[in-house]
């Protein structure tokens, strides 16, 4: 391998992990919103509202995100709705991640028994007090498995920017490919840069799922 | 007649060309699919053995496989496979390769979780009645296995067919690319093509997933109660 040559593009992948990492970042937020949205629209039951969610979930969840991409980055321009490459990614990822969220903010909610809630109104709590005090703390905890698992697959998909002209890491190791056949060294950077991002976070995920279950169960039983 | 633009797609053969680009990608999914099963079963049994080594192992490969996305996956074996094995491989027998080690992997943990979900007294009972190690997995815990798979596994295919549109980056011939000559063709006779075009392979993909996602929801729901 090529170390000379690896150090001259260095920059190059830097620059694209920044970009990959400024749309995920922006991605995800805006999913979580989205998520939170949808999940307590469906909790709370509100009519004609509730039936456009779960359309849009069912929309989101069963069509790929690089389709969806291609729709709105080279489709919707023929109406007269353009977006920027930028745009359109950060755009997309929400479409895409704000269904898997909703989806894990509403299986935590369903998972928090009946019985938790009986509980807490038969000890005088008012509906707005079991639902602060009992009902989300264990929803957050339930939660959290599917929402780490959720960050880590939208970063992942991140990697199909460069079908909208983005020049993100994928982007710039097919250039390197295609300008200098230096095959080794662009592959080799390119999983290095998505371990130095993925990795710490999936570490990371793991740790805080064991530290939030731990508070679910107490301290002292080992489920 | 009002161009509306919706016709590109009933010009010609446009409509069944797409139809046949969107069969490329699902032979892909299909094929690694039941590759992974197979495959699956094995690593999901060999992930349960005693042998710590065999286990880290397969923890390795499968944290791989998950932390990797596919689309690098894809690039590695399609382009590094190109220089290394000197071999020339189509952009359609890499995509195989790769989505069948992604599959296995997933396909494996989903075994595997199945497996342990299985009460020891299950074995045990097994034994009690003087079947012999092979006989108990046959006819006592796989049949239970495959009915606790069923709907995770079916959750895997659609997974496995959303991923498969990314062969197109890759340079298979396949619906978006297709999609793509379409559009190109009708440039001046008909400058809207891509938003239909686009709108119905969307459209295509979502007709295919929902039902099995159905499928898998209705299924696990019969498995809790």
């Amino acid at each position: 391998m090529d170390v000379n040559f690896m150090q001259e593009q260095l920059p190059l992948y830097v620059e694209a992990a920044k970009l990959t990492l400024h749309m995920a970042v922006w991605g995800i937020l805006f999913s979580i919103l989205i998520g939170l949205i949808c999940s307590m629209i469906r909790y709370l039951k509100i009519p004609i509202l509730r039936q456009l969610v779960v359309c849009y979930i069912e929309l989101s969840r069963n069509t790929p995100l690089l389709i969806q991409l291609f729709f709105l980055y080279f489709g919707l321009p023929k109406l007269g709705i353009v977006f920027s490459s930028e745009s359109c990614a950060i755009i997309g990822l929400t479409f895409l991640g704000g269904s898997y969220m909703a989806e894990a903010f509403r299986s935590g909610l369903d998972n928090v028994s009946g019985i938790q809630i009986e509980a807490g109104l038969s000890l005088g709590m008012r509906k707005s007090q079991v639902f602060r005090k009992i009902i989300l703390p264990q929803a957050v905890s339930n939660s959290i498995p599917v929402f780490c698992a959720n960050v880590i697959f939208l970063i992942k998909e991140t990697s199909v920017f460069s079908a909208v002209a983005l020049a993100d890491l994928m982007f710039v190791t097919k250039d390197l490919i295609g300008i200098y056949y230096k095959t080794d060294e662009a592959l080799f950077m390119l999983v290095m840069a998505y371990l130095i991002i993925l990795l710490p976070i999936s570490v990371l995920c793991t740790l805080v799922e064991r530290r939030i279950r731990y508070a679910e169960y107490g301290t002292g039983s080992a489920v | 007649m009002q161009n509306t633009g919706l016709e590109v797609l009933f010009k010609g053969t446009n409509f069944l060309r797409l139809c046949e680009g969107l069969w490329v990608t699902l032979r892909i999914a299909v094929i690694a699919m039941m590759l992974s099963i197979v495959l699956g079963f094995f690593l999901g049994m060999l992930m349960n053995l005693q042998n710590k080594g065999v286990r880290a192992v397969c923890r390795v490969y499968l944290e791989i496989v998950r932390i990797m996305p596919q689309l690098v996956l894809l690039f590695l074996v399609y382009f590094g496979a190109a220089k290394h094995l000197n071999m020339n491989l189509s952009g359609e027998k890499a995509a195989i390769i790769v989505f069948t080690f992604w599959g296995t992997a997933e396909m494996g943990d989903l075994v595997r979780s199945a497996l342990i979900a299985i009460p020891k007294h299950q074995y045990e009972s097994g034994y009690a009645l003087g079947l012999n190690k092979w006989q108990v997995y046959r006819s006592v815990i796989l049949p239970q296995t495959i009915r606790r798979l069923l709907p995770s596994a079916v959750n895997l295919l659609t997974r496995m067919i959303k991923t498969t549109s990314l062969v197109v980056l890759i340079g298979v011939v396949e619906v978006v690319k297709v999609g793509k000559q379409i559009i190109d063709a009708s440039r001046y006779t008909n400058p809207t093509a891509a938003l239909w075009v686009y709108g119905v392979v969307f459209l295509m993909y979502f007709a295919i997933c929902f039902p099995f996602s159905r499928i898998s929801a209705a299924l696990e729901k019969r498995l809790v109660n």
